[in-house]
């Protein structure tokens, strides 16, 4: 087995494919929404990743934007949800 | 700087290997939410600080150093937003049974 810079870049995108497949085992199991937005917050985190290591194992800058734009909607998801469904907003 | 970035990639693979243990062996939303966060978040910087260390000086590098700088910032403030809504729903953290 040979450890040069692509069969590493290929292995990386293999273990965060299998990783996001982890998270998405604890969104469906997860017990309560909180344990359901961490794991999201999680896989959201391995896919800006994953886009970034094939932008480079690709060659192309357009992935960036892509993973640009997934960090920025990720985060806002988060705040969203957590607003819409905590009991204090509700109530005023 | 080939090797560096292989060193970087095989660390943030153990951090995400870690966290994702964490995810799923830990008992309460507050330890998963522990394990999961840190790390995601130093996981995920190895690899693109592994990426920016391929690239060289190039626009590569600046878009992935913009990505970089706010991942760094939303990250843990997505955690705490977590934890603050866990906290007001009134999930009470474990604690080890007597």
């Amino acid at each position: 087995m040979e450890f040069s810079l692509p069969v590493i870049i290929d292995w990386t995108i293999a273990f965060l494919l299998g990783s996001c497949i982890v998270g998405i085992i604890r969104i469906i199991i997860g017990p309560t929404t909180a344990d359901r937005l961490t794991a999201l917050n999680l896989v959201g985190s391995q896919v800006i990743a994953l886009l970034v290591v094939t932008a480079f194992r690709a060659g192309s800058p357009v992935y960036l934007d892509v993973a640009m734009v997934y960090s920025v909607f990720g985060f806002l998801g988060v705040l969203a949800i957590t607003r819409y469904l905590s009991k204090r907003s509700n109530s005023k | 700087m080939s090797w560096a970035a292989v060193v970087f990639f095989i660390l943030g693979v153990f951090f995400a290997l870690t966290g994702h243990l964490g995810l799923l062996k830990a008992p309460d939303v507050y330890t998963r939410l522990q394990t999961s966060s840190t790390c995601s978040t130093t996981s995920v910087l190895s690899i693109l600080v592994a990426c920016m260390l391929l690239s060289g000086i190039s626009p590569f590098t600046g878009k992935v150093a913009a990505i970089t700088i706010f991942f760094i910032i939303t990250n843990p403030v997505a955690t705490h937003i977590i934890a603050r809504y866990a906290w007001e729903e009134g999930i009470v953290p474990w604690r080890r049974q007597q």
